[in-house]
């Protein structure tokens, strides 16, 4: 035992004095986590973190079976959920935990509004975060066309319609999106360039940023609890705050193994160019609030397509949220602000009425 | 000695000043280095937008199925080129074309029986059996094709 502490001993030593690694010691030795009534939602970027090296890894042992092609893809998730040794273990871990990772980020990314973290000095962290979840979303949407199966297929053709629906260079971004006028084999190749390879590389850029601005700034305090007089408590980061985030993502692991054994990812039929469009065609449930949408929109609003009204109503709604911490002045200034509240709950709401009315109306009246 | 580096010192500042205070045009003008990136990024961009495949020419498809394979009151998807299309024989056991891509979000719709009309499942859009939109998102009328019955075949021909 002492001979094993020797050794390692010798190799710190070694290591040190190459690359002088002592400083993260210090570092989380100093990093502070704030407790007060609002901590439970200092986990949920924790929680999405590791919910994306679950994504990562799982993503890359897809890889070895699957084929980005029209002619074989369907066939190589079959193959790989029927005959791989755990292959439906390994996608539909996947699938949970792309799903349970989107929900954990909206969870996210509504606590840092509703406890207005997003004020001076933090607006960076906000824009990061927020470009962070548009990639999640575009995560799940390229990923939803890659086992090519009909339901994934139509999703796909109605979602990239949409992008036709810009003004003036709508024609362009279709076409740039699919890879031609249709959603063909030459679209799925594109989706899985981006879904493998663009998207992780932003997404790592993006949560490097992330993370080291939340390190740089600490963590914010909600106004209601800094205006409260009295001390204020706060636990260290290391290790009680990381144990603490441990025991989240070991739950987190079991759940997701429970999901995927009990409900193991489906695959469908495989999809068809020229088959009428299911019954019952829906996206992932994060895009549904919008699809529900562009259901009730009429066909002409003031003269304009309803679904470029809709898209670009959207559009807009995700630029305004986007720049919150610009507009939202009285919080930057130190005072409530009852109206941003009232904006994000409002938003809360709206998806989760949408949502529901897209789960449970019946399709075909 | 030390007179050397704080001259060094001195100029390299002078320089990223002069970076600095030129506007990013004029610095990507007056220097080869707009030009550099204007021959990375105009192929990449290129690159990424898709060939044009050419607008489907055709004009006229003979049906792979005979007009007493579908019944009355139904419908049949066919190939038109590279789009779908919907050929539907009425109760009167006429027939009727028309493109089977949605003028909404481009799905594919279907006949429904029950009800006597053209739905398109993804948005709820209806459609009339003159292709005409009856309820729901969809802007504007489905494309109707000429159809011609000769003998055992079907012909479906776009415009008049």
């Amino acid at each position: 035992m002492t001979r094993f502490r020797e050794w390692t001993n010798i190799l710190a030593e070694w290591l040190e004095f190459r690359l002088g690694l002592s400083f993260l010691k210090t570092i989380a030795m100093k990093k502070e986590v704030p407790v007060h009534r609002h901590t439970i939602w200092y986990y949920l970027g924790g929680m999405s973190l590791f919910l994306f090296v679950v994504q990562v890894c799982t993503g890359i042992l897809l890889l070895f079976y699957y084929r980005p092609s029209a002619e074989e893809a369907y066939e190589s998730v079959q193959f790989l959920m029927a005959e791989v040794e755990f292959g439906w273990l390994v996608r539909s871990i996947h699938s949970w935990a792309a799903n349970l990772m989107v929900f954990t980020l909206f969870l996210h990314l509504f606590s840092v509004l509703l406890v207005k973290a997003y004020r001076p000095p933090r607006e960076l962290t906000w824009f990061s975060g927020a470009i962070l979840m548009a990639l999640a979303m575009a995560f799940g949407f390229t990923g939803y066309l890659l086992p090519w199966n009909e339901l994934s297929y139509f999703a796909t053709r109605v979602g990239t319609e949409i992008t036709g629906a810009v003004p003036l260079i709508g024609g362009f971004l279709l076409r740039v999106a699919r890879g031609g006028d249709d959603v063909t084999g030459a679209t799925l190749t594109r989706f899985y360039a981006l879904h493998v390879w663009v998207l992780p590389a932003a997404t790592f850029g993006l949560v490097g940023l992330h993370l080291f601005l939340v390190q740089k700034l600490g963590m914010s305090v909600p106004p209601s609890v800094e205006r409260e007089a009295g001390a204020k408590r706060t636990m260290p980061f290391f290790p009680h705050f990381l144990l603490r985030d441990l025991v989240g993502w070991l739950t987190a692991l079991g759940v997701l193994a429970v999901l995927a054994a009990y409900f193991p990812a489906e695959l469908g039929v495989k999809a068809d160019p020229f088959v009428p469009a299911p019954v019952g065609i829906k996206p992932e449930w994060y895009f549904m609030f919008m699809f529900q949408t562009l259901k009730y929109l009429p066909a002409h609003i003031l003269g304009i397509e309803g679904e470029i009204v809709g898209i670009l109503g959207f559009g807009l709604a995700g630029v305004l949220v986007f720049l919150i911490p610009l507009l939202d002045r009285k919080t930057a200034r130190g005072e409530p602000s009852k109206l941003f509240t009232w904006i994000g709950i409002g938003i809360i709401v709206y998806m989760i009425v949408l949502t529901y009315l897209g789960y449970t109306v019946d399709p075909s009246l | 000695m030390a007179q050397d580096v704080r001259g060094s010192v001195a100029s390299r500042r002078r320089f990223v000043d002069w970076l600095l205070t030129r506007t990013l045009t004029t610095w990507l003008l007056s220097t080869s280095f707009g030009g550099l990136l204007l021959a990375i990024f105009y192929p990449a961009g290129r690159y990424l937008v898709p060939p044009a495949a050419g607008e489907s020419t055709t004009g006229t498809v003979t049906l792979p199925f005979a007009p007493a394979d579908i019944p009355a009151n139904g419908a049949e998807i066919f190939r038109f080129g590279s789009r779908a299309g919907i050929l539907i024989k009425t109760t009167a056991g006429e027939f009727r074309a028309f493109s089977a891509v949605c003028s909404h979000l481009g799905c594919i719709v279907q006949y429904r029986s029950d009800i006597g009309h053209i739905w398109c499942a993804c948005h709820n859009g209806h459609f009339d059996l003159n292709g005409h939109v009856l309820e729901g998102p969809p802007p504007e009328p489905l494309e109707a094709y000429t159809v011609n019955v000769r003998g055992d075949q079907i012909v479906v021909s776009r415009g008049s």
